[in-house]
């Protein structure tokens, strides 16, 4: 309980230290965190910034960083504020021996950061969120959102509804509603589903919900009125628990609710209790803290009174999300490390690292995570990787969340090709000349 | 049809929630001419400190080894917004005496952030399902029977708001230190110069605030959990005030009932023409037609200005 004041303690330390690491060590390898303690967001910012800052403190304290290398994990506050997190960029990006990578941990944030990293060079690392058509590596070659995309989900998610359906030409006129914050976020999917509803014929409704989402009642009065036959979500926060519960309320069958992989953690099924029993959502890895790199962070860090939560949060949903984006992180700048034989890579060397990542099952194993998520491989051309999204199921009794799908593909033909045409709006709006991957 | 009186009565209930929230900020600027901008983290703070009293998972019980009945979680949270209520006063409050209305009001942003921030340190960011034992979800027989949709949660609130009001003007209109209260409110040199001490009076009205906030705090915290973005429905408060008069308890409630009803219909009917979510500024723009006509509000007293 008391760590609560100690992790609070190491936010604001955590703030205030980019002005007195700029002296840092330079054999050491900078990663700034952008992340969120407080603010409307803090309950989902927290256990995801843990993650992160654990696993980079075992690798620290169990392996003397990547390669030997120590790792100068730098937090800086956002708030979930797109104007802060920018700042937080600016304020970090020269530290120590300058900042190697960027997980924004906000799509409004990634969307800014975007053109900036990319002037300057470092790679942004926003994994599952931020810009979809960022997967085109030809057009951004700093920017990297594998394993999966929003667009993946919305793919993934149609396509579950149609097995459930019996068949994806069942979908014909059926009705699919949407229901997302009003943010850059929310609307990621939108244009996604509408390319579906023209492919699948099925009704598409979308209903926004302003942030921060306490008061959702004329959304759900909709959905009583219209009774789509699935509701997607795209919620973050509070906007999550309220929805579930509404849902609940109006006896909406939980089990034909899908959330996306940020409405999907512990935080967010709990304040409705039983209510939220079958609740699905989206996923690319498993939770539980049953893994040996969990094992290692409760040796290595806990139990030297160094780590950053509650000792019984590890292995939560969006801890676990933050120990993935870490593993894939370091093993980006350990392939830096070992394509351009040097302990200190720079930040373009780091890009190069993700670039050419591939974390098979075999290198997963040897890191402690096997079967934790699915094998990946970034290319020149694609960001992403394998864009699979696999389904999880809450189930209240037991108060755990359990994998009910496989890792589902999603549909390239309609994925990729509005991935070509928004990256080469993108290119033609900002003067960009596609680079050529060979 | 059907449909719609579902959808004015949700208009109703959510109002009703709303002002819950509007009544702390009108107590504190009738007594006082105070707009207490940090009336919204009252309700969080309120509701943090109910919460670690009476769960499991609480300081209290890590510190006691027990957790707290539900209602003696009531009354010790209701000391610790007493306590806050006389630090305002001592730590702020007294120091800004004749000030004009700006700083005071200035002073309170400053108290918002201040007392956010401790709730963090104090409580920690985690949600909080606060379950007091209200009943939630839908009214089973409503639904069952008329094929109608009204929360339970809210028909309390709606229960709970209509008794704070009863006590409220009984406390304001019959008890002696409601009278003092208003005479405060009227001139707080003529109630000085009879011997009411305006700091008592201050720690009174800022404690019975703290109250309303505890309400506010259960009542929504029951529904989405406490959590820190408790704070921003004050946000939901103001276009209440506006339209029903920053200093009348009943206005309090109409507003609220309006805009409650006005944002929801609007949603519902308009809203997907125009790409919906458009509540939140409806309810603004509601509150800004009324500015224009009435800029006392519905039951707001009267503004004299004498050349």
């Amino acid at each position: 309980m008391r760590l609560k004041l100690l992790t609070k303690a190491l936010a604001v330390a955590a703030v205030a230290m980019p002005l007195t690491t700029a002296v840092a060590d330079a054999a050491e390898l900078t990663i700034p965190g952008t992340i969120y303690r407080t603010g409307p967001y803090a309950p989902n910012g927290i256990p995801w910034a843990n993650g992160i800052a654990d696993y980079y403190a075992m690798l620290n304290e169990r392996d003397g960083g990547i390669e030997g290398t120590k790792i100068n994990y730098v937090e800086c506050e956002t708030a979930y504020n797109t104007k802060q997190g920018v700042e937080c960029y600016e304020n970090t990006k020269g530290v120590g021996s300058g900042a190697l990578v960027y997980q924004p941990m906000s799509t409004g944030i990634t969307y800014q950061l975007i053109p900036k990293a990319t002037e300057d060079k470092i790679p942004v690392f926003s994994m599952g969120y931020g810009r979809t058509s960022a997967a085109n590596g030809k057009v951004f070659p700093y920017v990297f959102n594998m394993p999966a995309t929003y667009w993946d989900q919305a793919s993934v998610f149609v396509k579950y509804a149609g097995e459930k359906e019996g068949g994806m030409d069942k979908l014909k006129g059926k009705k699919i509603a949407l229901v997302y914050h009003n943010s850059a976020y929310g609307k990621e999917p939108i244009r996604t589903l509408e390319e579906l509803s023209k492919k699948h014929g099925f009704d598409l409704m979308l209903l926004a919900v302003d942030h921060p989402g306490q008061e959702q009642k004329a959304t759900w009065l909709q959905i009583r009125r219209e009774r789509p036959d699935w509701v997607f979500m795209w919620g973050w926060g509070v906007m999550n628990q309220v929805a579930i519960k509404e849902a609940s309320s109006i006896r909406y069958p939980m089990d034909h609710f899908i959330g996306v992989w940020w409405s999907g953690s512990e935080n967010d099924v709990t304040p409705a209790g039983e209510d939220a029993h079958g609740y699905l959502s989206a996923t690319f890895h498993a939770s539980g803290d049953n893994f040996r790199a969990h094992d290692d962070i409760k040796k290595f860090v806990y139990d030297k009174g160094k780590g950053h939560g509650d000792r019984d949060r590890i292995g939560e949903v969006l801890y676990n999300r933050g120990v993935v984006a870490a593993m894939w992180t370091s093993e980006a700048i350990r392939n830096a490390m070992r394509i351009h034989n040097t302990k200190t890579p720079t930040s373009e060397q780091v890009r190069d690292g993700f670039e050419s990542l591939n974390v098979d099952a075999k290198r997963l194993a040897v890191l402690g995570l096997e079967g934790f998520t699915y094998p990946i491989q970034v290319t020149c051309e694609n960001h992403t990787g394998p864009g699979k999204v696999a389904l999880q199921q809450w189930d209240a009794k037991k108060g755990e969340w359990s994998l009910v799908t496989d890792f589902y593909s999603s549909d390239r033909d309609v994925i990729d090709k509005l991935i070509a045409d928004d990256s080469m709006a993108y290119a033609k709006e900002n003067n960009i000349t596609p680079r050529t991957c060979n | 049809m059907l449909f719609f009186l579902e959808t004015v009565i949700s208009g109703l209930m959510a109002g009703v929630m709303y002002s819950l929230v509007a009544l702390g900020f009108v107590l504190i600027f009738k007594a006082s001419g105070i707009f207490n901008f940090a009336q919204g983290v009252f309700a969080l703070f309120a509701g943090l400190a109910l919460y670690d009293f009476i769960a499991e998972d609480g300081w209290f019980y890590d510190l006691f080894g027990f957790a707290l009945p539900v209602w003696l979680g009531i009354i010790a949270t209701m000391g610790v917004m007493v306590i806050v209520a006389w630090l305002v006063e001592r730590l702020v409050l007294r120091h800004l005496v004749n000030q004009e209305p700006i700083i005071l009001f200035m002073s309170t942003i400053g108290l918002a952030y201040f007392l956010e921030g401790v709730g963090d340190i104090l409580f920690g960011s985690d949600v909080k399902p606060l379950d007091i034992g209200l009943p939630q979800g839908a009214s089973d027989y409503l639904l069952d029977n008329y094929n109608l949709y009204v929360e339970k949660l809210e028909v309390v609130a709606a229960v709970v708001a209509a008794v704070l009001v009863i006590v409220l003007a009984i406390f304001f209109q019959k008890t002696r230190i409601g009278r003092a209260l208003r005479a405060v409110a009227d001139d707080h040199q003529a109630a000085l110069s009879v011997g009411i001490s305006l700091r008592t009076i201050w720690v009174i009205v800022w404690s019975v605030s703290g109250f309303v906030a505890l309400v506010a705090g259960i009542m929504w915290g029951s529904k989405s959990g406490i959590q820190f973005s408790l704070s921003l429905i004050a946000l939901k408060a103001l276009p209440v005030l506006i339209l029903g008069g920053f200093t009348s308890v009943p206005g309090a409630i109409i507003g609220g009932l309006i805009i409650g009803v006005g944002e929801k219909v609007a949603e519902v009917y308009a809203g997907p023409f125009v790409g919906g979510a458009i509540e939140n500024w409806f309810a603004y723009m509601l509150a800004l037609v009324f500015l224009l006509i009435r800029p006392q509000g519905l039951f707001g007293e009267k503004i004299i200005e004498r050349v």
